[in-house]
Formats: structure tokens, C-alpha cells, sequence
């Protein structure tokens, strides 16, 4: 780039001086650092009253388990959660974006979001991206017209299923499903046959490991369960417990959440004809 | 790369056998239920025949985000069309609007689809458009991996002027032919009929379908094959 003609101002706009060297480099065998994927097991079913969904809470780095309690379920709407697998960035994202556009259409509407408005946006989102945003999903959620449970696939393909799974361990977790699953569960014996599936993930999948996550959504309620289950708990911890220097702060703030909805109060006659 | 990703992340494609066949009346139009990603069955019990309008129906092949994403948008069109034009949309119009956006969007897309539907127009009418987004009107339109087992079958048994019933089972025979022989299909078989009656959905579960040349009876478990074939020849005495 120096060795332009003039020596006038520099210009502006992209630089693509590196893309020449970065394309020798990986002729050469350099392999490009991978993004943080989640190898996961995601699960959901559907039961007498509502939905299930579950999660394991390994995130791996290629062989590296990066984050060995990390959260999966996402929240959605107050009646839709979703589980995600595949590239973490995108899960969080695509689920952060539709969960903000429908809370502005709840209060656009005054009305709760239903499952499938959840379905659209997310399946247009990926299908515009052609399956490079790499978010395969599990959404689940109980609204005016009953219990709904889909799958998303990243090229932007749905499903609506009884009883799903995704990630690596889909096939294990399914396995479970596919031999005992039956219509009309009941909450406990969901839970259990939801927690089965992830810790066949956990113990049969490499890239799925530690504690299930549940998430029980019924109608007008939801039940969040971080860590129902914890198959791999730490067997040695050190006597003289671990000290911090004398710098370290502690975080003595109080966080205080905001209210979950505000409440709408529908005023008027309805519409008529 | 995990061990199983790799195949998991390829793009959801939907292997496929996928038939409409016109009759005496109406059409009747077929399809198996495997979706699958790779080598995994994603599904084993989806629905390929999806509805367009009331009168109108259409069986998906290919990418199942691409043929999704076509389907919604005839869907939405035939809506608007719908109302404005204060009448039911008849199936031509349904399957060029397919066209039109299979033939446009020829280079991003990887479907084909078949539209069938009756309306008091011209009757029972099917419309195959294959990949590259031509318009082809047919007495009879197969598609999907499973067709390539099926045209010999259908040139023989295809007649014109058959009955309802008689379409029926020959849509039935030729799905479950096809998921014999064709690895990428699967599952059941569905069944959308539509005359002027309506529409009627039919559903025949994979261990209700006929069996042909070579195929075993189906099974809860292999154990049951086993204790079978032990328990059946006479003991011999000594």
C-alpha cells in the first residue's frame, strides 16, 4: 500500500492487503482458530400440561472444555424458552434478538407471545443467513393455543415434534426418548425421562458433559431448574480452601431485577363486525 | 470438529419419494415421512404434503429449509389472493406463483416441488416443478430420490380415468416400492385426496405397508426373530 504512486492523503475504505497473505496461509496448512461451539445435548417433550426442556451445561473449544457450568436454556418470552446448541455467539444471539423483537410485540399487542411467532422470526433470521449463523434449536413453550415444542435447524428448516433433540449427543439423548417416551407424561415422570436423555448426552457424547439443566413450562407458569441434576460433582477439594490476595474485591452490590412484564389492561369493546 | 457434528450440521435435506396422480374426479397425492441430515434420521414422521390453500396442497422435495420457505410465501400469497379476489385460487395459480419464485431464485434454491389441488375451473389438476423452476403440467408427477425406482412402475400401471380408490392404492404401492428400495425414504406413508368434496388425509403406518421382494415382517425385536426361528423346528427325538 506505501508504495503508491503519489503521496497523497491516505484514503479511506477497507484494506484488503491481507487476505492475499492470509490465503497463502492457509494453503501452507494454518488452520484458522475455531469458534467456541457448544457440543451439546439439547432436549425437549411434550407432557400432560405443558412442555420440557432440558440441557447439558458443557461449552468445548474444539478438545477444551471452555466453560464446564454454562447455561443453555435461553429465555424467549415469560412462556417460551429455547435450548441451543451449536456456535454459542450465535445461539445467544439469535435467541437475545427474538426475545427483545417479541417483548415490543407484547407490547405492541397487549397479548402473550405464542410459540410459533417465536418459530417464524428465528427460521427467517437463519434462512436469510443460509445456515452460517450455526444455531440449531430447541424451542418449547405453552401459549393461548396449548403446548408447543419445534426444532430449528440452522439452515432454517422446522420441525414440530411430541418429543426432540438436538446437538451431539441428539443421537443418545434420543436413543432414551425413542424407547420410553409415551403420550400423556406426567410432570415428575417427564422430568425424569428429560433428565435421562441429557445424562445419556453427558456419559456417552464427548462434547456434552456435567450438570443437567431443566426447564418445565406449563400454562401460565414456568419452573426453571438450573442444575436439577449434577452427575459429576467434584471429588477433591483442598482442606486449606483457597485464599485470595488482599486486593480482591468483593462485589457488595445489590442487584435488583426488574419486574417481569408490565401489566397491560385490555380497555374498550371488542372489535366488531 | 466433534465426532458426530460434522454430519449432523450438513444441510437438512429430505431424501424423498413424492407422488400426485390425478383420477376420475380429483387427484390423490403421496409421500413417505423420513427427513434426514447426513446419515440421522431427523425425523422420522414429518409432513411433506402441506397445505396452501384449502383447495390446494403441495408435496415438498430437496432442502427442507428451502422447500419450507417457498411453501410459506405461495402460502401467504394465495392468502392476499384469496380475499382479494373474493373466490378460492385455483391450482394454476398456486403452482405458477411456485414457479415464479423456484425459477427466480433458481441459483439459491435446491427444491422441487409437486402442486396438486382441485378447483370447479378445470378439476383435479397436478403441476410438478422440478429444480430449475420450469412449469409442467401431468396426468401424474413423481419426484424425489425415490422416483428414479418408479417411473418404469408408473408407466405400466398409470391408467386414465381411474377411481378414487383405485388411485389411492396405486399411490400407497408405489410409496412403500419406493422406501423398500430407496435408502432415503422412509417411515409411513401419507395420503392427501382432494375432489370436490374436499380434502380427506390418510396415514398408514411403515408396519401396515405391503411387504415386497425380500423385505421381513416387522418386528418389536430382533429376540422375537430369534426365539422364533429356535422354537420352530420340531426337537428330534433320540
Amino acid at each position: 500500500m506505501s508504495k503508491a504512486g503519489f503521496d497523497g492523503p491516505p484514503k479511506g475504505g477497507f484494506s484488503f492487503d491481507l487476505c492475499k497473505r492470509n490465503e497463502m496461509l492457509v494453503q501452507k496448512g494454518l488452520r484458522a482458530p475455531s469458534f467456541l461451539k457448544t457440543g451439546t445435548t439439547i432436549v425437549g417433550l411434550v407432557f400432560q400440561d405443558g412442555v420440557i426442556l432440558g440441557a447439558d451445561t458443557r461449552a468445548t473449544e474444539g478438545p477444551i472444555v471452555a466453560d464446564k457450568n454454562c447455561e443453555k436454556i435461553h429465555y424467549i418470552a415469560p412462556n417460551i424458552y429455547c435450548c441451543g446448541a451449536g456456535t454459542a455467539a450465535d445461539t445467544e444471539a439469535v435467541t437475545d434478538m427474538v426475545s427483545s423483537q417479541l417483548t415490543l410485540h407484547r407490547y405492541h399487542t397487549g397479548r402473550d407471545s405464542r410459540v410459533v411467532t417465536a418459530l417464524t422470526l428465528l427460521k427467517s433470521h437463519l434462512f436469510s443467513y443460509q445456515g452460517h449463523v450455526s444455531a440449531a434449536l430447541v424451542l418449547g413453550g405453552v401459549d393461548v393455543t396449548g403446548p408447543h415444542l419445534h426444532t430449528i435447524y440452522p439452515h432454517g428448516s422446522t420441525d414440530t415434534l411430541p418429543y426432540a433433540t438436538m446437538g451431539s449427543g441428539s443421537l443418545a439423548a434420543m436413543a432414551i426418548f425413542e424407547s420410553k417416551y409415551k403420550e400423556g407424561l406426567t410432570k415428575d415422570e417427564g422430568i425424569k425421562l428429560v433428565a435421562e436423555a441429557i445424562c445419556s448426552g453427558i456419559f456417552n457424547d464427548l462434547g456434552s458433559g456435567s450438570n443437567v439443566d431443566i426447564c418445565v413450562l406449563t400454562k401460565g407458569n414456568k419452573e426453571y431448574l438450573r442444575n436439577y441434576s449434577s452427575p459429576n460433582p467434584r471429588t477433591y477439594i483442598s482442606e486449606r480452601g483457597y485464599e485470595f490476595s488482599k486486593k480482591t474485591e468483593v462485589l457488595l452490590t445489590k442487584i435488583t431485577p426488574l419486574k417481569d412484564l408490565v401489566e397491560v389492561v385490555e380497555a374498550g369493546d371488542a372489535m366488531e363486525e | 470438529m466433534d465426532p458426530v457434528s460434522g454430519d449432523l450440521n450438513s444441510p437438512h435435506s429430505m431424501g424423498t419419494t413424492i407422488i400426485g396422480v390425478t383420477y376420475n374426479g380429483g387427484v390423490v397425492l403421496g409421500a413417505d415421512s423420513r427427513t434426514s441430515t447426513g446419515m440421522y434420521v431427523a425425523n422420522r414422521a414429518s409432513d411433506k404434503i402441506t397445505q396452501l390453500t384449502d383447495n390446494v396442497y403441495v408435496c415438498r422435495s430437496g432442502s427442507a429449509a428451502d422447500s419450507q420457505i417457498v411453501s410459506d410465501y405461495v402460502r401467504y400469497f394465495l392468502h392476499q389472493h384469496t380475499i382479494q379476489l373474493g373466490q378460492p385460487a385455483t391450482v394454476k395459480v398456486a403452482a405458477n406463483l411456485v414457479r415464479l419464485l423456484s425459477y427466480n431464485n433458481k441459483n439459491m434454491l435446491q427444491t422441487g416441488l409437486i402442486i396438486g389441488g382441485w378447483d370447479k375451473y378445470e378439476g383435479g389438476k397436478i403441476y410438478g416443478i422440478p429444480l430449475g423452476g420450469t412449469l409442467l403440467e401431468q396426468p401424474f408427477a413423481i419426484g424425489g430420490s425415490g422416483s428414479t425406482y418408479l417411473y418404469g412402475f408408473f408407466d405400466q400401471a398409470w391408467k386414465e380415468g381411474m377411481t378414487q380408490d383405485e388411485a389411492e392404492k396405486l399411490v400407497v404401492k408405489a410409496v412403500s416400492l419406493a422406501i423398500a428400495r430407496d435408502g432415503a425414504s422412509g417411515g409411513v406413508v401419507r395420503t392427501v385426496t382432494i375432489n370436490s368434496e374436499g380434502v380427506t388425509r390418510k396415514f398408514f403406518p411403515g408396519d401396515t405397508l405391503p411387504l415386497w421382494h425380500e423385505e421381513l415382517e416387522p418386528h418389536n425385536s430382533l429376540l422375537d426373530i430369534l426365539s422364533m426361528s429356535t422354537s420352530s423346528p420340531v426337537p428330534m427325538d433320540s
